[in-house]
């Protein structure tokens, strides 16, 4: 299969979710051409409704919608909704209201429009609140049934989706499961165990056979559910291998290294953890000359993973 | 704009012969319900009468002539939805659905306490009858709105009715929302503004004046009225209009009185959000118990 951008998945998965469920409904944010809801806009347009620059009032409606018994999806940049991390805390959150948020955009991988266009914290900040799931698929196929997992699973989720285009970590027999840990390389004594989530998932198996070929042999695990966190698969590979290396194309403070790191502490573990992602704000550039300069290409998460196994 | 399902089909009003009986009834059950708001507050200690006494008349109305529900069946597919923007005016809501059956009345003694489903501020499903948290201003509108538009969808099964504050009306999603409810010509949308001209740091005109704000409403193309909150035959007629006026979303100016029906809290912007004494409870409701329904 051809790479292709999660978005694109997504957009292509909510018209199959539309055909298959009359609750289903679209709404944008005049993002919709990014967001890629032009499809289900053309095939549903009674079930699709823009709603303007205004994510506020997006946010809130599809809370309105849900408890009307519709089961809405909302995108815009995963940025602009999580900016309204209040309405969603009050509208969605707490009033766990059966949305689902889709946040396109995510991480530096956007490239030239640069810092202000990119979702840098957004795991973070509704990693925080209660009631949500977060899911970040790796490549097409999962992207594809996670959609459809979510439109049949009642309350709050948000989809942390990439722009750029993915080359598969799947074969097409892969079965997404809802809150694993997806090993996709297995060592038996693991050197290193990465953590890696999205749109650096491929890069982060790369560089995991390089260093293979080095001699370091490494464990690589995608986690596609950020929300609620496979526990017990952290502590389970920690208890085999006492370095444990993420990978993240968000902050590392608040993503999935500190979702690992909690998980190991809870457990007293004495382990090494090195939480490699951004550490400032983005800028523009192309996604290839920003992973090089922010060390997400595979070459950067190899140094970074070497370095991390010498000390 | 894009008209979501069928046009709403005009709906008669009452036979007016009914209505001075009507009208008495539904001010006796506000009178009771303005005793259980002191008491409620009183007994909590902490609360907002001001907020809670202007609008009560208002939901009087609404949960006792106006909404279609059924309190013994409070997910009733079919019913009327009512959301509470300006989520501290939360214990008149909870006196209106308590009368109506959708919990005990003495429940309501239990407003704030721990453990209590009667939060300081509406909680979607903690309590029967409430449909969406709010108390984080500005957001209920939007919410209402997204109600009124499932609605819609599935043929105009319900009608929804949203309250929000004066003070509320400063909140940037108000408007967004006020922009996007005519787009979709939201007719079975009734909002009323339950103006009585005060917020926490003092007079809505001195913080952030909203006039002219019928103007202002109309102007984003809703089908605006103005009324005194407190007189119940002109709510009727007001809500009568919303029956019949189609093809636009409503809004009801509710001119009204910050802690309305205890002469020391009347337009008294110290009553907001501070919770009357025993003492003070006491004569609110024997001031409030004189008060000779006509």
């Amino acid at each position: 299969m051809a790479a292709k951008a999660t978005r694109q998945s997504f957009g292509e998965a909510v018209v199959k979710a539309g055909e298959k469920n009359p609750r289903v409904v679209v709404m944008d944010a005049d993002l919709g051409k990014s967001t890629m809801t032009a499809e289900f806009m053309k095939k549903f347009p009674e079930r699709y409704f823009e709603m303007g620059i205004a994510e506020h009032n997006l946010i809130g409606t599809a809370a309105g919608l849900a408890i009307g018994g519709k089961i809405p999806f909302i995108t815009s940049f995963a940025c602009f909704l999580a900016g309204r991390y209040e309405t969603i805390r009050m509208s969605i959150s707490y009033s766990n209201a059966n949305v689902k948020m889709i946040g396109t955009h995510a991480g530096v991988g956007i490239g030239e429009d640069g810092n202000s266009q990119m979702g840098l914290e957004d795991i973070a900040l509704l990693r925080s609140l209660p009631n949500m799931t977060l899911l970040q698929p790796a490549d097409d196929t999962e992207a594809q049934q996670a959609v459809h997992w979510a439109t049949d699973h009642k309350g709050p989720v948000y989809f942390r989706l990439t722009r750029q285009k993915l080359p598969d970590v799947h074969t097409e027999d892969y079965k997404f499961e809802f809150g694993k840990g997806d090993i996709l390389k297995s060592a038996p004594t693991p050197k290193l165990v990465i953590f890696a989530t999205g749109g650096v998932v491929a890069n982060s198996l790369k560089a995991a056979e390089e260093l293979g070929k080095e001699g370091s042999a490494c464990t690589v695990v995608n986690i596609h559910t950020l929300k609620p966190f496979d526990d017990e698969l952290a502590v389970k590979l920690a208890r085999q291998c006492n370095k444990i290396f993420t990978v993240e194309d968000h902050y590392v403070v608040g993503g999935l290294g500190s979702a690992v790191s909690e998980a190991i502490t809870n457990a007293g573990l004495p382990v090494k953890v090195y939480r490699h992602g951004m550490k400032a704000y983005g800028e523009s550039g192309s996604p290839e000359d920003l992973y090089e300069k922010f060390g997400l290409s595979v070459s950067g998460i190899k140094k970074a993973a070497s370095d991390f196994l010498k000390n | 704009m894009q008209q979501i399902g069928k046009p709403l089909k005009v709906q008669q009003p009452a036979a007016l012969d009914m209505r001075d009986e009507e009208i008495k009834r539904l001010k006796e059950i506000a009178k009771e319900l303005r005793v259980w708001i002191i008491k409620t507050i009183s007994e909590a200690g902490s609360g907002h009468p001001g907020g809670s006494l202007s609008a009560i008349d208002i939901l009087t109305v609404l949960y006792f002539h106006t909404m279609r529900h059924r309190p013994q069946e409070p997910e009733w597919p079919l019913r009327d939805h009512f959301i509470l923007s300006k989520g501290h005016g939360v214990p008149a809501l909870y006196a209106v659905l308590a009368k109506s059956g959708y919990f005990p009345m003495q429940e309501l003694m239990t407003l704030r306490k721990v453990n209590s489903r009667l939060h300081g501020h509406p909680v979607a499903g903690a309590l029967p009858g409430i449909e969406a948290s709010t108390g984080s201003l500005g957001q209920g509108l939007s919410v209402a709105q997204g109600i009124a538009m499932a609605s819609k969808m599935d043929g105009n099964l319900f009608r929804v009715f949203c309250m929000v504050g004066d003070g509320e009306m400063q909140e940037g999603q108000i408007w967004e929302t006020l922009m996007s409810a005519p787009k979709f010509a939201l007719d079975n949308l009734v909002v009323f503004l339950d103006y009585n001209k005060g917020q926490i740091d003092g007079h809505t005109k001195d913080i952030m004046n909203l006039e002219p704000i019928g103007d202002k409403v109309r102007a984003f193309n809703w089908d605006v009225q103005e009324i005194d909150g407190h007189d119940v035959s002109k709510i009727l007629s007001a809500i009568d209009r919303t029956r019949s006026a189609m093809g636009k979303p409503h809004f009801i100016i509710a001119n009204t009185v910050k802690g309305k029906g205890v002469s020391f809290m009347e337009n008294n912007i110290g009553w907001h959000g501070v919770a009357p004494t025993k003492e003070e409870a006491a004569r609110a409701i024997a001031e409030i118990e004189s008060h000779l329904i006509q």
